[in-house]
């Protein structure tokens, strides 16, 4: 019994692992990118991206993941979007909103000499950004991308509200089928290790930008 | 013909007027002090001679050439207003060194980035990177900080750098070099050997703008010396003469409260 659940809950936690890994690989560019338009110059575009951002940031994900799943089936028929993909689209949006207010926080953090100093070295803006702020940037985001890439690997329980099946699911449905639910608390231990695993990757990077200051 | 000359320079943020017409000139080999309280626009000028700010009107030419009239200057692309700037070598109050680069790789940066634009870059890298190396190492040498050239800033003292700062601006071979209030971050006990530097300098000729509030070092090193007072310049000279008893009211106060606050 022991090795079909823990073998059942590999299977869960694999689709988990899957959108975890999916939402940080579109979610992180997305998140610089809207982090750009939160800074614009161009005052309409700075106001959309933050009512944007205050609208995602400020309801459920398990709304939002209803809402994409939902939604557009409600509001002009047709199919349904796939489950997986669904899921997909509304962790990206949310987390990349997220890490945008990061991003915007460790670009702003970063002195305005610095930019100035490029300058006047007569460096192009890319220059200035690639070599002189980016990795000043960095190093300052690695601490609360952590956190949220922790909180993010716990998040992926939530597409279980449109049937995605992950752990928790897979743990939960020993409940009515077999009448126990120590399978569903044995999820725990998932996501401890891999949350032990993230703690030791990020520990790595910031000793890695530790030579600097 | 003077080497830099500035001819009616005004610049205002928002209602504030910093500046209300400022022109003067230099000619090549001097140094030039400007003095002058907190808030008379010393800091603002300098920014202007290095297009961190764009003046509302007046004019900017190093050796003859008009590298910016507030008339045309929509007109100047990013590209013309960075090879205008390589005309002036800044030096800064706070340093603004690279963190993540050692002493060199500050020293190095901007060569090495202005060499990958040329034509020849590829087929003499190797050659083109160690001609930078040597000249960098070069300029740490003659600022005394050739053991510390492996050495990132947060382990160098302020004195330290700002003296890699200073071989940063030599490094693009700068007509005139300009330096705000270099020893205002910095020390008691440290702002000796940046001075020494910048007088070392000026015994070679280097052309230099230097904002500061060491007078005594004002005084000593610079040739000539501007007071400004309220956006403008209100007094100007050689320095005995600024300096001297006979000198302005304004500038005469300005030293008496200055001598009495415990300044140099």
């Amino acid at each position: 019994m022991f090795w079909s659940v823990t073998l059942s809950l590999l299977q869960g936690f694999g689709k988990s692992i899957e959108l975890f890994a999916l939402t940080l690989l579109f979610a992180l560019p997305l998140g610089l990118i809207v982090s750009f338009g939160s800074m614009s110059r161009f005052p309409p575009l700075r106001v959309l991206t933050n009512l944007v951002v205050w609208v995602i940031r400020g309801t459920p994900l398990m709304l939002q993941l209803l809402i994409i799943f939902y939604g557009p089936g409600l509001l002009w028929g047709g199919s349904l979007l796939p489950r997986f993909t669904a899921a997909l689209i509304g962790f990206v949006i949310n987390y990349a909103c997220y890490f945008s207010e990061i991003f915007r926080g460790g670009i702003q953090s970063i002195p305005r000499g610095q930019y100035e100093a490029g300058q006047v070295l007569g460096m192009t803006k890319t220059q200035i950004f690639f070599r002189v702020t980016l990795l000043q940037v960095i190093k300052r985001v690695i601490p609360p991308l952590g956190n949220e890439t922790i909180t993010l690997i716990k998040d992926t329980a939530l597409a279980r509200v449109i049937s995605v099946y992950e752990i928790i699911w897979n743990g939960q449905a020993y409940i009515k089928s077999a009448g126990i639910i120590w399978p569903l608390f044995y999820t725990a231990v998932f996501y401890l290790v891999f949350n032990g695993l993230l703690t030791i990757l990020f520990g790595y990077l910031e000793r890695r930008l530790d030579y600097f200051k | 013909m003077p080497i830099l000359e500035v001819r009616d320079i005004t610049k205002s943020f928002g209602r504030t007027e910093v500046l209300r017409g400022i022109s003067f000139s230099l000619e090549r080999g001097q140094a030039l002090a400007i003095i002058g309280s907190s808030g008379s626009g010393k800091t603002t000028l300098l920014r202007c001679l290095n297009f961190l700010e764009t003046p509302d009107t007046g004019t900017i030419s190093v050796n003859g050439e008009t590298l910016f009239d507030a008339a045309s200057h929509a007109a100047l692309s990013d590209a013309e207003i960075r090879r205008s700037r390589l005309h002036f070598g800044m030096v800064f109050q706070s340093f603004n060194l690279f963190p993540q680069y050692t002493a060199l790789e500050n020293v190095m940066l901007a060569r090495e980035l202005l060499a990958k634009g040329q034509p020849d870059y590829k087929t003499n890298k190797k050659r083109i990177h160690e001609e930078i190396e040597a000249e960098a190492r070069a300029l740490l040498d003659k600022m005394s900080l050739s053991n510390r050239a492996g050495n990132y800033p947060h382990q160098l003292s302020g004195g330290q750098q700002q003296r890699v700062a200073i071989a940063r601006a030599l490094a693009l071979q700068p007509d005139i070099l300009c330096f705000d209030e270099p020893t205002s971050a910095l020390d008691p006990e440290l702002t000796g050997e940046v001075l020494a530097v910048i007088r070392e300098l000026a015994d070679q000729h280097m052309t230099m703008v230097i904002v500061t509030h060491e007078m005594a070092f004002a005084h000593d090193v610079a040739d000539r010396v501007i007071f400004m007072d309220e956006g403008v310049i209100a007094e100007e000279g050689a320095p005995d003469e600024v300096f001297s008893d006979q000198a302005g009211e304004r500038i005469r106060l300005f030293l008496s409260r200055f001598n009495q606050n415990g300044g140099s």
